[in-house]
């Protein structure tokens, strides 16, 4: 069928704030979407809450929103922009449960407004677990035996039947939200309440378990002729029972015979037709009997997911531009194959190498949650690995995951995210794969193929020639592998293999296995005869991507990567990008020039620079990734584009850094190291109380921490016990009650422009990446302002920096003094650049380039508006984790509200953060002594503003005697209708509840933990709450603008 | 010797160094992981990632040295009645790492075991994804594998003394038949077929006894007069190896069956229906070997994945009157089905039975087993 011409405008929705379970792959297939709609000549209108994603750039739709996606906002976009078309199948679980709604509340309907991609009947078939198996039944599917409950009495009758282990599993959810397994009674009660909650719709599927089997993935795409096509299978080396989006995973399946295999994929189509879905891809999961050809359908995504990013990225297939051609009508061979461009797109990828898929964990920032592996998604990245052997695979797979090994602890027993290395260790003690089968059901396949790779190890002799070294690099060792199984330094290593020629060769994916010459240059390196590069003798530049997404370091990273690759195109250079990410932009293969999918190693990112003789390479929008590479890649004589290793060292080495803000006469809080104990004290005491204590060079305040008094710092001092001559722990000066600036600047080593100065809603004191922020600032005058602008204008030309940097300030009354000057683009880049319609990455670039900045003159950002960043956090995902802001980031997103006024602003942000603030009703109050004389004003502003109060007992008796009237709660346990009981029966619409006290279930951290687990929004700090109170009155008095285009603000612009 | 221990490529014990190479002289070393000396045939290469075990074992591939795109080959050993017919009927394999250590429930021997039964000669540890490069822009060719010579000079020489695949009858020799043999159908029979078998794989049998059909199973050089005397309710002409242009015989006897019986053929046996009905045949430039092709069937218009596997094709200009080309291969628009009303017969160039490969044109053995029914039932 040819494309739809009754259709004009299509809305597409993004899926908001990047959360564990939807991250920056919604980003990489809502840009494939954008782009391919218009290509294809329609106006394209976007919404999506996310400020650190290439699709809200403002070229990339016609008409962009950053918006919260709620009914409400859209509803709006859609009385404005009168699309005929919404496609929701790009914007994962988000855009899905957006749709429903949409069409529930009659908006649809209203302004006749047609989905496109999924229609709602199936969305429900596939999404209500219920629906979901009684459609496979209908086809002769077998799913696990289970029963859809409403409430915890129906799961303990199926438990009383079938027993347990059980599988807890909510309807209209993803990455497992809510999901659980439980092994008792008690268990089973709970995590079924807890799955009532997560779920929208109030109702979870309990499920016999079926754990240890083996777990597959297709991803399959269907027309509108009912072409069906399998694009790729995916086979979890971690079994049933680790959610998808937490098993390393391989593509293509490795275990399956031909009848087997055929097996599931006709069922795939079966199952796609059954559930009826229209267009698009689709994610179909099976659980397989180990021991017979028995198998389970587990669940069907009518959307592209986590796992169709990886496959795209696996095979070269780009299952999301597809699927948006799809949705507008084309049948797959009417749209050509871009790899091959001699092939239609009705096909079936051929891979003639092995990808591997690890996630990326955080559970060292959330000491209290076990890092245990269950059926709830808890990794925040992952990276993928292209070999020509499982082997070179995996082991290339391990080295781009970038671990700090201090904070990996194997255990073979349960599934963990290090369980791979106990594995190893275990091959290494000698264990025999049957035993570790027995252990951790992983295949013998894989055991027996790691098992290779030990052995090969232990059998590398010192004295190697050049024919095993080149075996050993075929399997896929590392350099640094060979030198440790050898005793040798890598470096050394590195020199006798290239003196003895042994270099990579790069081969590229084609989708075709070879069988048809491929167009499209995306390369990955591997150990044979034949290299596929096609250089042709344009000067190239290297870009390093950022890595696999982790808290500190995520998309926004990504975003100025992608930039910087625009740049260099625009700028006439081939522009070449490494990385190792696959839900990324960065990584589609035609964002840059050339794209090699590799790790970040020194090794890999070297014989990529040898490989394209490059002129240089640009270290500075990757995040710490790169950085970290910076002196070893200097050493080996690369060329670095921007700031030198030197300088960057300057900026991260406190006393050299010291120095310099004195030479600059910028003021700083007074600092000191500590090599031991006794000298942490010492130094404590000379700063006075409170003091910020860290390990030195640690990132996104990694174990950092406030202490009051030296009883903590003790404390601290025994939980962090490595405080060494080669650790020394840092030591500054708290600055209690200080607000913090952000700035971002480009410097081209004479001028320096100002991207932007953030002021932070909440104190300093809150990791800057926990804060929400505004832009421009509201509460700093002119004079501060301009001071901040010279101390940074002084401060990028003292460190040298050439390109992007970003500095952190403290302000109170008229001081200003420097907490931190990072030498690289920071998170909040691409949130500038939407805020001020100037694209920073792109500029520093160019600057990178030999531009200089009087020439280019970046235009002025737009006046009459502001912009507010809110984080997420995932701490609905990390049981018993205390929701508390402070000095260690945690949050794994953003979202960014604009309005006229900073009420309007905040409150939007918060919105599309998920913390909707309410327009009436009860809010709860329960501060810490030290804040209960300030904490008035705010429950005055609440109650002018109609809110009922209620308040624990101390806070209640202050308000009292300021004249307020509040409801006393009785404190947890005293009577039965406690606050907990309170906030369960919804009798709480707003919480202000700040800290006190240590140590873990104190009062104020059930009442969080319950605020969450109710979705009643909880603010921490009394800074925020004074901006709720703003935001609630802007909404109020109805003092905010409606939906705003960027297109549109942009052009407002003086 | 250091990695004798870790390394399964070749420098394990009773691992020998083998050289491939090509009619133009191209050089490939590995080592081979069963078997050991020299052998000589058409190098083809295919591109299915599963079905290791059928694509050896079918007739069709006889005599060709096959490679193996998909780098990781003996994963789930060798699984009893997955086997397309008795033995290995590929000359030789090239992977570009074998996997020892297979893991499968219904496996029952690795891949090297069955082989080294046959003497057959596996190679491992070559650029397999360069050689099929080279095959793909230079076209398929001949070549040799060694483990006894390591000389380019004399392997190039055999490989172009070796016997080229046009003009080649394959065929003849490859049935495994002696005397016509009798298949009862699955359960009830619904009608009974007459099978040509030029080089038929099992599992085409097996799709049509498992829709009722009995099949009564004919070498391929049975006479026009013996085939009628069956007289069959339907005539199948089975996939085979080699040239069809070679077969003149078998084109003799089809010219005085078509018309008597309605016949449906599958690759081989499709090309010779061409042939019959006065269509022409070509060698392709390397062939179609794999199981991702899509094909149009231009009746329905619905795109089917195809299973493939053949060096030779029917020429679609100027196909004679009354023959209608019913199917096209996306890829390269090459004719993939043929019918002639007038003869009741038709036939497609892919395999239906797939095996290995997607089960999206099942559909064949409904139809043509319905159609004969309905014959058998008058
Ligand atoms: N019956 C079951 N027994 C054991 N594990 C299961 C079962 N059902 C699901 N799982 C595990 O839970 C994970 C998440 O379930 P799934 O339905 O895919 O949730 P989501 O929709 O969030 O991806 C699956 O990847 C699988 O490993
Ligand atoms: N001396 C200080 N006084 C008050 N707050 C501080 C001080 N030093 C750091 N902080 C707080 O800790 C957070 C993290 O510190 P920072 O140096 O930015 O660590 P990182 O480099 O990991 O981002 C800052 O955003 C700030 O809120
Ligand atoms: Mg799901
Ligand atoms: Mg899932």
């Amino acid at each position: 069928m040819p494309r739809r011409n009754d259709i004009s405008t299509i809305l597409i929705i993004g899926s908001g704030p990047i959360v564990i379970g939807q991250a920056a792959e919604f980003d990489y297939s809502g840009t494939q979407a954008c782009r391919a709609l218009r290509e294809e000549g329609y106006r394209v209108v976007l919404v999506n809450s996310n400020p650190a994603t290439i699709m809200t750039d403002p070229e990339v739709a016609d008409a962009t929103y950053i918006e919260p996606l709620t009914v409400e906002t859209v509803t709006e976009i859609i009385r404005r922009e009168r699309p005929e078309a919404v496609l929701p199948t790009l914007g994962g679980q988000t855009a899905l449960n957006l749709a429903i709604e949409l069409h529930e509340s009659g908006t649809l309907d209203e302004y006749d407004v047609e989905l496109l991609g999924a229609s709602v009947e199936s969305i429900n078939k596939a999404e209500d677990r219920q629906l979901f198996s009684d459609a496979m039944n209908r086809i002769g599917m077998k799913t696990p035996e289970s029963r859809t409950v409403k409430h915890p009495d129906e799961a303990e009758e199926l438990a009383d039947r079938i027993g347990f282990p059980l599988i807890i599993r909510p309807s209209f959810t993803l990455g497992g939200k809510g999901g659980a397994v439980a092994d008792d009674h008690a268990g089973l009660r709970t995590s079924v309440i807890e799955g009532l909650d997560a779920s929208p719709v109030g109702s979870v599927l309990v499920e016999k378990s079926v754990a240890g089997w083996k777990e597959f993935e297709l991803e399959v795409m269907r027309d509108l002729d009912d072409n069906v096509v399998v694009i790729c299978s995916i086979e979890n080396i971690d079994p049933m029972g680790v959610h998808t989006g937490d098993s390393i995973t391989v593509a293509p399946a490795q275990t399956l015979s031909d009848r087997q295999y055929q097996t599931l994929r006709s069922a795939s189509l079966r199952i796609i037709r059954e559930i009826g879905v229209q267009t698009g891809g689709s994610n179909i999961q099976f659980a397989v009997d180990p021991g017979s050809d028995d198998f389970y359908v587990i669940e069907m995504n009518p959307r592209v997911s986590r796992s169709s990013a990886l496959a795209s990225k696996a095979t070269g297939f780009p299952i999301a531009k597809i699927a948006a051609k799809l949705a507008i009508g084309y049948a797959l061979d009417e749209i050509s194959n871009d790899i091959t461009q001699a092939t239609p797109a009705s096909f079936e990828p051929a891979l003639d190498y092995i990808v591997t898929k690890i996630p990326r964990f955080a559970f060292e920032k959330f000491p209290a949650a076990t890092p245990r592996l269950t059926t709830r998604m808890h990794s925040v990245g992952e990276v993928m690995a292209i070999g020509r052997t499982f082997t070179e695979s995996l082991l290339k797979a391990l080295s781009s995951l970038e671990l700090d090994m201090a904070d990996v602890l194997p255990i073979l027993d349960e599934p963990n995210p290090y369980r791979i290395f106990a594995v190893f260790d275990a091959l290494r003690a000698g264990m025999d794969i049957p035993e570790i089968h027995d252990r951790t059901k992983i295949d013998p396949f894989f055991l027996a193929s790691m098992a290779r790779i030990v052995a090969a190890e232990d059998s590398l002799s010192a004295d190697f020639d050049h024919e095993e070294l080149n075996e050993a690099k075929k399997m896929g060792l590392s350099d640094e592998a060979i030198g440790q199984a050898t005793g040798r330094s890598t470096e050394v290593i590195r020199g006798v293999r290239q003196a003895l020629g042994i270099r990579p060769t790069f081969k590229s994916v084609d989708t075709c296995a070879g069988e048809f010459p491929a167009q499209t240059p995306y390369y990955y390196s591997t150990y044979e005869t034949e290299d596929e590069v096609e250089r042709g003798d344009n000067r190239s530049v290297v870009v390093l991507g950022s890595g696999p997404n982790r808290i500190g370091q995520g998309i926004e990273f990504d975003y100025a990567c992608v930039h910087a690759s625009y740049a260099l195109t625009e700028s006439g250079y081939d522009a070449v990008m490494v990385n190792s990410n696959p839900e990324t932009v960065s990584t589609d293969y035609d964002t840059s020039t050339r794209l090699y999918f590799e790790p970040l190693s020194a090794e890999h990112v070297l014989e990529v620079l040898h490989r394209e003789k490059a002129e240089g390479v640009i270290l500075q929008f990757g995040g710490q990734s790169p950085l970290k590479l910076a002196s070893e890649l200097q050493a080996s004589g690369v060329n670095i584009l921007g700031t030198s290793p030197d300088a960057i060292d300057l900026a991260e080495d406190r006393s050299r850094f010291g120095r310099l803000l004195t030479e600059l006469g910028i003021p700083h809080p007074s600092f000191g190291t500590a090599i031991n104990p006794e000298e942490a004290r010492e130094t404590a005491r000379s700063l006075g109380f409170p003091v910020v204590v860290r390990p030195s060079y640690v990132l996104g305040g990694r174990r950092m921490e406030i202490v009051y008094n030296e009883s903590d710092l003790d404390l601290y001092l025994r939980s962090n016990a490595d405080t060494s001559p080669s650790h020394p722990t840092l030591i500054d000066k708290f600055m209690e009650d200080y607000i913090e600036i952000d700035v971002d600047a480009v410097c081209d080593g004479q001028d320096v422009y100002i991207g932007g100065i953030m002021e932070h809603v909440e104190e300093a004191g809150v990791h800057s990446g926990d804060s929400s922020c505004v832009l421009p600032p509201i509460t700093i005058h002119r004079a501060l302002l301009e001071r901040i602008e010279e101390y940074t204008r002084r401060l990028a030309i003292g460190v040298g920096v050439r390109g992007l940097m970003n500095v952190q300030f403290v302000v109170r009354g008229d001081t200003v003094m420097v907490i931190e000057c990072n030498p690289r683009a920071s998170r909040t880049v691409p949130f500038v650049s939407k805020a001020t319609g100037v694209p920073l990455a792109k500029l520093a670039t160019r600057v990178l380039m030999g531009e200089k900045l009087r020439d280019i003159r970046p235009g002025r950002a737009p006046s009459g508006h502001f912009s507010v960043k809110a984080p997420v956090f995932p701490f609905d995902r990390f049981a018993d984790v205390d929701p508390l802001l402070g000095p260690e980031m945690r949050s794994t997103g953003e979202a960014m509200g604009v309005d006229r006024s900073f009420g309007g602003a905040f409150a939007r942000a918060l919105t599309a953060a998920g913390q909707t603030l309410p327009d009436a009703g009860r809010v709860y109050i329960s501060v810490s002594n030290r804040e209960k004389r300030a904490v008035v004003l705010i429950a005055r502003a609440f109650a002018d503003l109609g809110f009922e109060l209620a308040a624990s007992e101390g806070t209640a008796e202050v308000l009292k005697n300021n004249g307020l009237a509040v409801a006393v709660v009785p404190k947890i346990g005293e009577l039965d209708e406690d606050v907990l009981s309170l906030i369960e029966e919804g009798g709480v619409d707003l919480i202000l509840n700040t800290p006190w006290g240590r140590g873990a279930r104190t009062d104020g951290y059930l009442i969080r933990r319950k605020a969450l687990l109710h979705g009643v929004p909880c603010i921490t700090t009394l800074a925020a709450a004074a901006a709720a109170v703003q935001g609630i009155e802007s909404r109020i008095r109805g003092n905010t603008g409606g939906v705003n285009a960027l297109q549109s603000l942009y052009a407002s612009s003086p | 010797m250091g990695l004798e221990r870790g390394l399964d490529h070749g420098l394990r014990q009773g691992r020998e160094r083998a050289a491939i190479v090509l009619e133009d002289g191209a050089t490939f070393r590995g080592w081979t992981f069963a078997g050991t000396g020299e052998v000589a045939g058409e190098v083809v290469f295919t591109t299915s990632m599963v079905g290791y075990q059928e694509t050896i074992t079918d007739p069709s591939y006889k005599g060709q040295i096959l490679l193996f795109t998909y780098p990781l080959i003996g994963n789930y050993g060798i699984i009893p009645g997955d086997e397309e017919s008795m033995g290995i009927q590929a000359a030789a394999v090239l992977v570009r790492e074998y996997t020892p250590h297979h893991s499968n429930w219904a496996a029952d021997k690795s891949l090297a075991a069955l082989l080294e039964e046959h003497g057959v000669i596996g190679v491992e540890g070559l650029d397999t994804r360069a050689l099929t490069r080279h095959l793909r822009d230079r076209g398929a060719m001949r070549g040799v594998i060694s483990t006894l010579d390591s000389d380019t000079l004399s392997l190039k020489q055999k490989a172009t003394a070796h016997p080229s695949m046009v003009g080649l009858d394959l065929a003849s020799t490859s049935s495994q038949l002696t005397e016509p043999t009798l298949l009862p159908a699955y359960g009830e029979e619904t009608c009974r077929v007459a099978a040509l078998d030029y080089g038929v794989k099992s599992s085409i049998y097996r799709e049509l006894r498992s829709r009722g059909a009995s099949v009564l199973a004919m070498p391929g050089s049975t006479s026009a007069e013996d085939i009628l005397a069956e007289n069959p309710d339907g005539l199948f002409l089975s996939n085979g190896p080699g040239d069809p242009a070679a077969l003149e015989s078998a084109v003799e006897t089809l010219r005085s069956v078509l018309g008597e019986v309605p016949t449906f053929g599958i690759c081989l046996g499709h090309q010779l229906l061409g042939l019959a009905l006065g269509c022409e045949t070509y060698k392709m430039p390397f062939g179609h070997h794999g199981a991702n092709h899509p094909v149009r069937n231009l009746e329905s218009g619905k795109i089917e994945i195809t299973s493939q596997n053949h060096g030779f094709a029917v020429r679609e200009e100027d196909l004679p009157n009354g023959i209608r080309m019913t199917h096209r291969n996306l890829y390269d628009g090459t004719v993939e089905g043929l019918h002639s009303d007038e003869k009741r017969a038709w036939s497609v160039q892919y395999h239906p039975e797939s095996s290995p490969g997607p089960r999206d044109s099942g559909y064949l053995f409904d139809e043509f087993v319905e159609a004969i029914s309905e014959k058998a039932t008058v």
